[in-house]
């Protein structure tokens, strides 16, 4: 069956009954809601870079630069924007976290390691690197 | 001791408890749109919903038709939409969906050929493509034997080999519902089952099929096909662990010189 | 074996979301959250200059923000020719890639103009 053939229903050649998903497919299911709220993460994390390449370039700038950025970016639907930026960040994270034993199986030793031991080293690592940021900024 | 007025009662109970189907019909002879059909059936606490099917078709409605065979979760063909969810009916009790109605409806994502059956004709297309067999570079003969498997060597791969193709994960999977043309999920859950095979060396052969556009990289890992496996094959890593599979032999394509290739 | 170009995505695809994985919440939260709203006292100006002026910072920001947007890029890709049905396979993939492809030449501009 090909894509041309997706009709919606029975003709007078065909007899086949054919079904085509509606562009709202995602909101039937709560599994699939979650899959493309996971997939739409990307325009936020996009957002983010942005964000943050204009906070670099302020900082570059000088301090009066700085200073006015830090008001801009204090403004209520700058911070409304972030705070969903941040749980769409939040929800990737997880996501991905999660998924990754899924699709990659590492042996150590000639024995598989656990799906639990891998998301588990993912979160270490995450805590290191965000340690690190910490302490790297406000040393 | 109970009752005996009680006992009494609850044997009543269990054969008076009914539940309600509502059951997609197409009949392409008559209808140009499926409609609905709603049956009455008793609830029984060991009654699937493939009994309840049974049952219509026994002593309600002898035109009502559908796909199954083994009642034991080994056939594969009694997959069907419950509720809106794609499941093994032999599998899938009656009890779970009290007080009811519970919707069965055929397989999504395959055109209806008539009530609760689905042309799988695209599916048996589809499987071969990935020559699901084992593929030797030499031929050894028959005189030499059997070909030697470890333990390991069979578990390596025995997860993969358990899908008893009922196509779940194809009524599951929205990439192949938007996307028919996608090979889906069993079979490349069983590609990975040759490739991972110890005796098999078709694995290149595979990759040529599965690096296409309407390959591997079509899936976007909505994970679904894993969550309705009734066999836990777990086609969703299968595809994944393909992708980086695919990905890897490119690189090394592209950077190594043709002479350091294997 | 086929050369196919997929492989290649798909791979900056996942590095960009181990990336994102990894760095962007803390960044976010820091530079996004925290530091506007007061939750922590932002840096001072001196500190924060000489750390994104640093070459290696430079490297490391470029390099993980690059990641990330080919990752957002792929990502939002199958959002449009499959969540939202835009059946355009090459114009959703010229928008996409197009779109990651320019803001690496702002990543660039902008951090390089920091350094």
């Amino acid at each position: 069956m090909t894509g041309e053939a997706m009709e919606r229903s029975a003709t007078d050649t065909d007899l086949h009954y054919r079904r085509t998903p509606p562009v709202f497919w995602w909101t039937r299911k709560p599994s699939y809601f979650v899959f493309v709220m996971r997939e739409l993460s990307s325009l936020f994390i996009a957002w983010l870079v942005l964000y943050l390449l204009l906070f670099v370039r302020a900082v570059g700038r000088g301090e009066t630069a700085y200073a006015d950025f830090l008001d801009w970016a204090a403004s209520p639907w700058l911070v409304v924007l972030n705070v969903v930026a941040f749980a769409f960040v939040v929800l990737h994270t997880v996501t991905w976290f999660s998924l990754t034993p899924q699709a990659m199986v590492l042996q150590v030793g000639g024995r598989r390691v656990p799906p639990r031991a891998i998301i588990g080293a993912q979160y270490a690592a995450l805590a290191v690197v965000s340690a690190f940021v910490l302490w790297l900024v406000t040393r | 001791m109970a009752d005996a007025d009680e006992i009494a009662d609850k044997i009543t109970d269990e054969i008076t408890d009914e539940i309600t189907m509502r059951v997609a019909r197409y009949r392409p002879d008559k209808d140009r749109d499926p409609g609905w059909q709603e049956y009455t059936v008793p609830q029984r606490e060991e009654w699937t919903v493939l009994d309840g099917l049974n049952h219509v078709k026994n002593e309600v409605d002898t035109t009502l038709a559908y796909r199954w065979s083994c009642r034991m979760g080994i056939c594969g063909s009694c997959g069907m939409n419950v509720d809106g969810e794609p499941k093994l009916t032999c599998a899938t009790f009656l009890s779970d969906y009290a007080p009811g109605p519970v919707t069965v409806e055929p397989l999504a994502n395959f055109p209806v050929i008539r009530d609760l059956v689905v042309d799988i004709s695209d599916f048996m297309e589809k499987l071969p493509r990935v020559s699901p067999w084992i593929i030797r570079d030499e031929e050894q003969s028959v005189d030499d034997g059997e070909y030697l498997q470890t333990p390991e060597e069979l578990d390596a791969y025995k997860q993969f080999s358990m899908c008893i193709n009922c196509m779940l994960c194809y009524a599951a999977c929205p990439v192949y519902g938007l996307e028919p043309e996608f090979i889906g999920p069993a079979a490349i859950a069983l590609a990975e089952r040759y490739d991972l095979d110890s005796r098999d060396h078709g694995a290149r052969q595979r990759l040529d099929v599965l690096i296409e556009e309407e390959g591997v990289y079509g899936c976007t890992f909505v994970g679904e096909c894993t969550r309705v496996c009734p066999k836990h094959v777990d086609p969703a890593a299968a595809i994944q662990r393909y992708k980086l599979k695919a990905a890897q032999e490119s690189v090394k394509m592209f950077l190594l010189p043709r002479a350091l290739r294997r | 074996m086929k050369f196919r170009v997929e492989p290649f995505l798909w791979l900056a695809f996942s590095g960009g979301g181990v990336m994102a994985a990894i760095f962007l919440p803390v960044l976010a939260f820091l530079f996004a959250l925290a530091f506007p709203l007061g939750w922590l006292d932002p840096p001072d100006h001196a500190h924060l200059a000489a750390v994104v002026g640093h070459p290696i910072t430079f490297l490391v920001l470029f390099g993980a923000f690059v990641m990330m947007l080919v990752h957002a890029a792929h990502r939002f890709r199958f959002t449009l020719y499959d969540g939202l049905q835009v059946k355009h396979r090459f114009l959703v993939a010229a928008v996409c890639y197009g779109g990651a492809f320019l803001g690496t030449f702002v990543a660039l501009h902008m951090l390089g103009s920091a350094t």
